[in-house]
């Protein structure tokens, strides 16, 4: 045997001319594939970019957000202990005072709803409040006037010097309020800001038991302060004197867990386009290597090795993949800087733009590795092309593909465990997701393989000759039925998900109208107070529609363990709000409508003897973590109020309707310290108007709300949300659409030269057009619809479980969508065959 | 004259189903250094068969096959493919070229694959040879069917190959096309002084050759010289 050197010389900058050589010939079949990738990019890029600018503005500016390094809040007058505390501190560098209440505007005749705030001291510590004029914000405390949000006075077209009237003082307005550290723009639409100066604030006659008064201290720290350890050496302390610590670090984190479920959505659909971007890959370098399989196996012939025409293969992929992720990425950092216009009023910051390195890095490289990853299977068959393929046409050694399929199937399930796990965070989630896109792959591809053995066992043979035709291409050698299908399938799966859980989550956004329902709350009612503001109700021909008493409390143990104990153990899951809020529960013998027991059995009515049988929502189960029959007490100033949970209860809360965590039964809070609610429906704007101008006049410490003019603000919010969800989801749905077309088109060339040869032996156009129709209705209509029902499946389950958002179903996803992607396959599959139709079969055979 | 192809008990089968179709049975020759030689018979001999195993594209069931002094049993996938890019030449009859290649890409990779540098000068020589000088450019959908098979031809001697194998070479062409690969192949042929192998059905073709065997389902009919 002759001694021979077994080394191939070809070179890996040969290995890269080759692939860039087949790159140029065939980069017109590739760029649908850089397109999913740039669409899937761009929406990560976005996002994650928009995420990182927010958070490093919330991080920057959470000192500019409160106003200080730290807040002692409390919602009564500082006792002795809380005095001393705060001095100790080194006494607060600011303090606030402030109240709900109604402002009434002589010039307009109008009134309206406001937080009146009342500041002492140099606030803002940090940031700078803004007014007009400037000067206004120091001269309104000289000059005893008062600062009026800017839209109010917009509204109520005030100008400086005009007046509002708050409870019995009367003042001139100095300036307008046009941004005050930590407070959003919703909050003051809402409920816009007035402030007065502080030393007015008691002759306003409104500071009075039973009003809701909150009191903040502004605090400056050293800048070597541990703001955590004085945040948890306080925070027991202050617990007792019913106050709180909130710093300027904490603030920052819990206004970006606020944005959690909003996040949550736009991650959901960066994770879609990604996902979608993915599945476009997988389909179209299928499709693309198989058609190169006569040119790997002449490499071969020629003296390729089989590393070397998998690494030619790979470099065109990871290039493809360079060019789609830079264009992605550049893309996403354009589209980026349009959120912050977007969402403007939603955010507590202005988002600054900046180029994240990070953003770049994982654009960048998420988009090279979801190339190379979801392209592994059509790479690694390369590798089992045999160069005898020049000589015969005879299939790639399958078994041997499909033992590699076992080990690439994992890479690819880990990578898409990666990838949700870096956008969603959340390993649980994570790993739920990925189950569920396993779930739906696989189902899709049971489904496809059933419908390719149904159609052979009962294949209609008395169809005509093109409908017989087009059917079997649908399992003949070199089909793509499996191929297209799960392609359809997950891609109409993904694009109706996220349209669900976007309908969902508008739905839940929107405030549900009632016409039957009171339409005036007048809140903060002592009980002297109700015979004279029935008797002004009366006086309009108004029916007072209910009477509502409230109880403020706290709740002192569950299950006779105190609250101070249960707050030291962090294992045992109750939410802080339910062991520090202060809950407004009221008392009655019967349901409303915006509410249904769940579990147990109401009672309305008790005994002061016994234990009080008290029903709870289920939202209050949950962060309480309690079930029925469970013991808790209440403290209702001072009085401890032993309790069971007798029943639970579902509540609307979206209804507009007085609706309460905590309800007692009759007979034993009647002498409980409370207030009353009132509720009445004027049929008019004028008559409302009216109304809250007469009750602002006679009972000035009563608040007025006046829902519909509410609900106009809350609506104009919502339909901003829902414009901004809609922009995102649409463009998820866009990155589907593409990596459909993607997907049918790169089929094209799979029956282009049977086409060529039907037609000449004789079929007319026509004939290849039905062919073609009935190839691709099957595969639209059976991808687009298996893809659907698995989408309700996993719509509701995002609903229920992610976004504890109703599960809304509409004819768009159920019917529209997948009769659309079914039809844009028939056509981009008609449009592929024009190409057969205008050339002659001659060219096209000649290849 | 050393021994470039050497053939022994060569047998193929395949297995369909419970079936064992068997190809080639029993199969012996040896071809010399710059010796032509062809293989005729029927569709169905079993005569491409032979070729691919000779030229180490397919493997055998049973006997040898030693090419250029290598037992092709003894290699692995990889290894026969460095063998065919150092020594073997290849013509087919649906000529093979690299669609996204252009004529003269086509004739540049078996040299590139030598790591060969400055070889653009060799290629556009060879095109000249084969009166395609004008058309180094072309992607061979821009080419007709003769035009292909020359720049086949081109590609097959690029790298001074010790055997060329060509599997049909005018099967997809006209008589006058045909005519003329033909001429220019045996005419290369004796320039490159290269062993030749030629499978085909034409009788004309295969006189032609100094030696040729016939194959008639899987066996060896008739060995006979020619010349």
């Amino acid at each position: 045997m002759t001694n021979h050197q077994f080394k191939s010389k070809a070179t890996i900058g040969w290995l890269w001319k080759m692939s860039w050589r087949d790159w140029k010939a065939s980069r017109k079949k590739l760029y649908l594939i850089i397109a999913s990738i740039v669409l899937g990019i761009s929406a990560v890029v976005a996002i994650q970019s928009f995420g990182a600018n927010l958070k490093a503005q919330i991080k920057e500016d959470s000192k500019k957000l409160m106003g200080a390094d730290y807040i002692v809040s409390s919602r009564q007058a500082p006792t002795e202990k809380l005095s001393f505390i705060l001095d100790s501190l080194g006494g607060a560098k600011a303090q606030e005072i402030n109240f709900a209440s109604m402002a009434f505007f002589p010039k307009s005749e109008g009134s309206k709803l406001v937080k009146v705030s009342g500041y002492s001291g140099d606030f803002p510590i940090y940031g700078e409040l803004e007014t007009f004029p400037v000067e206004a914000a120091d001269a309104y405390f000289k000059h005893k006037g008062a600062l009026v949000d800017a839209t109010t006075m917009l509204q109520f077209d005030l100008r400086l010097g005009d007046s509002v009237k708050i409870g019995k003082l009367t003042f001139s307005i100095i300036g307008s309020l046009k941004s005050i550290p930590g407070k959003s723009a919703i909050s003051s639409s809402i409920m816009p800001p007035v402030f007065i100066p502080s030393n007015q604030l008691d002759s306003t006659g409104l500071l009075q038991a039973g009003s809701r008064v909150g009191y903040q201290y502004y605090f400056k720290a050293d800048s070597l302060q541990n703001l955590k350890a004085l945040e948890q050496k306080l925070e027991i302390v202050l617990d007792a004197e019913n106050a709180n610590i909130t710093t300027h670090t904490s603030a920052g984190e819990k206004l970006g867990k606020a944005y959690n479920n909003f996040s949550m959505f736009l991650n959901l659909v960066a994770f879609t386009a990604l996902l979608l971007g993915c599945l476009g890959i997988a389909s179209a370098t299928n499709i693309y290597i198989k058609e190169k399989k006569k040119a790997i196996a002449v490499l071969k012939c020629i003296g390729v090795t089989r590393k070397q025409t998998f690494l030619i293969y790979l470099f065109q992929i990871i290039f493809i993949g360079l060019i789609g992720s830079i264009l992605g990425t550049a893309l996403g950092l354009f589209l980026q800087q349009m959120f912050p216009l977007l969402l403007k009023e939603f955010l507590p910051v202005g988002v600054s733009f900046f180029i994240s390195p990070k953003v770049i890095a994982l654009g960048i490289g998420l988009g090279v590795v979801m190339s190379v990853v979801f392209s592994l299977y059509p790479l690694i068959s390369t590798w089992f092309v045999t160069p005898n393929q020049v000589l015969r046409a005879q299939e790639t050694d399958n078994k041997n593909t499909k033992i590699l399929g076992y080990i690439i199937a994992p890479t690819i399930t880990l990578t898409v465990f990666l990838f949700s796990y870096l956008l969603l965070g959340e390993i649980f989630i994570s790993i739920i997701f990925l189950i569920a896109i396993v779930l739906v792959f696989t189902a899709i591809r049971l489904l496809a393989g059933l419908f390719i053995v149904m159609i052979k066992k009962s294949f209609p043979k008395q169809w005509s000759f093109p409908s017989r035709q087009g059917l079997s291409n649908l399992f003949r050698p070199g089909n793509q039925t499996i191929t297209l299908i799960l392609c359809i399938g997950v891609g109409v799966f993904l694009i109706n998900t996220l349209y669900l859980t976007k309908d969902g989550l508008i739905n839940n956004a929107t405030v549900q109208k009632d016409s039957n329902i009171a339409n005036i709350l007048l809140l903060d009612i002592q009980k002297e107070q109700i015979p004279g503001i029935r008797g002004t109700i009366a006086g309009f021909n108004q029916p007072v529609i209910d009477e509502i008493p409230v109880i403020a409390m706290k709740v002192h143990s569950i299950k006779g363990i105190k609250t101070l104990a249960l707050k030291a153990d962090s294992t045992n899951g109750i939410k802080e709000w339910v062991l520090d809020g202060i809950f407004r529960a009221s008392y009655r013998d019967s349901l409303i409508s915006s509410e249904h027991v769940l579990e147990g059995e109401w009672q309305g009515t008790a005994d002061q003897s016994e234990v009080i049988p008290i029903s709870i929502g289920k939202g209050f189960r949950k962060a309480g973590k309690l079930e029925l029959d469970d013991e808790i007490t209440f403290n209702v100033q001072g009085v401890l109020m032993p309790c069971k949970i007798a029943s639970i209860r579902n509540i609307e809360w979206s209804s507009m309707q007085m609706n309460f965590a905590v309800i007692f039964p009759k007979g034993v809070m009647e002498d409980a310290p409370q207030t009353n609610v009132l509720t009445t429906k004027a049929p008019t704007d004028k008559i409302a108007a009216n109304l809250q101008r007469a009750l602002v006049k006679k009972h000035p410490s009563v608040t007025v709300i006046d829902i519909r003019s509410l609900m106009v603000v809350v609506e104009g919010i919502l339909s901003k949300i829902a414009l901004v969800i809609n922009f995102l989801a649409l463009f998820s749905i866009l990155t589907g659409f593409i990596v459909l077309v993607s997907a049918v088109r790169t089929s094209k060339f799979q029956r282009l030269k049977e086409n060529a040869m039907l037609r000449t032996i004789g079929a007319t156009s026509k004939q290849i057009v039905k062919m073609t129709i009935v190839e691709y209705f099957f595969l639209g209509i059976l991808g687009a619809f298996s893809g659907t029902v698995l989408s309700l499946i996993a719509g509701k389950m995002l609903a229920v479980y992610t976004f504890k958002a109703p599960f809304v179903v509409s004819w768009i996803p159920v019917v529209f969508i997948p009769l659309l992607i079914t039809l844009l396959v028939v056509i981009i599959g008609v449009l592929n065959n024009l190409s057969v139709m205008k050339t002659s079969p001659k060219e096209i055979l000649k290849g | 004259m050393s021994q470039i192809l050497n053939i022994k008990n060569l047998s193929k089968e395949f297995k369909t189903g419970d079936q064992i179709l068997r190809i080639l049975e029993d199969i012996n020759f040896s071809l010399n250094e710059k010796e032509t030689f062809s293989i005729v018979g029927p569709s169905g001999s079993g005569k491409t068969t032979l070729l691919g195993i000779c030229a180490g594209l397919d493997s055998t069931s049973s006997g040898d096959v030693e090419l250029c002094g290598v037992n092709l049993g003894d290699l692995n996938e990889d290894e026969k493919a460095i063998l065919r890019s150092q020594k073997v030449g290849f013509i087919f009859q649906d000529f093979q070229l690299l669609p996204s290649l252009t004529a003269l890409e086509n004739i540049l990779v078996p040299l590139e694959l030598q790591g060969h540098k400055d070889i653009e000068k060799i290629g556009i020589e060879l095109l000249e040879k084969v009166n395609l000088g004008d058309r180094k450019n072309h992607y061979p959908s821009q080419l007709s069917g003769g035009e292909q098979q020359r720049v086949a031809m081109a590609r097959a001697f690029a790298n001074n190959p010790t055997i060329l194998f060509a599997d049909e070479p005018t099967g997809n062409l006209d008589e006058e096309s045909g005519e003329n690969v033909v001429n220019l192949l045996l005419e290369l042929n004796k320039d490159a002084g290269t062993t030749l192998v030629i499978v085909t059905h034409d009788l004309e073709l295969a006189k032609r050759t100094q030696r040729m065997v016939v194959l008639k389902g899987g066996k060896i009919q008739k060995e006979a010289s020619t010349i």
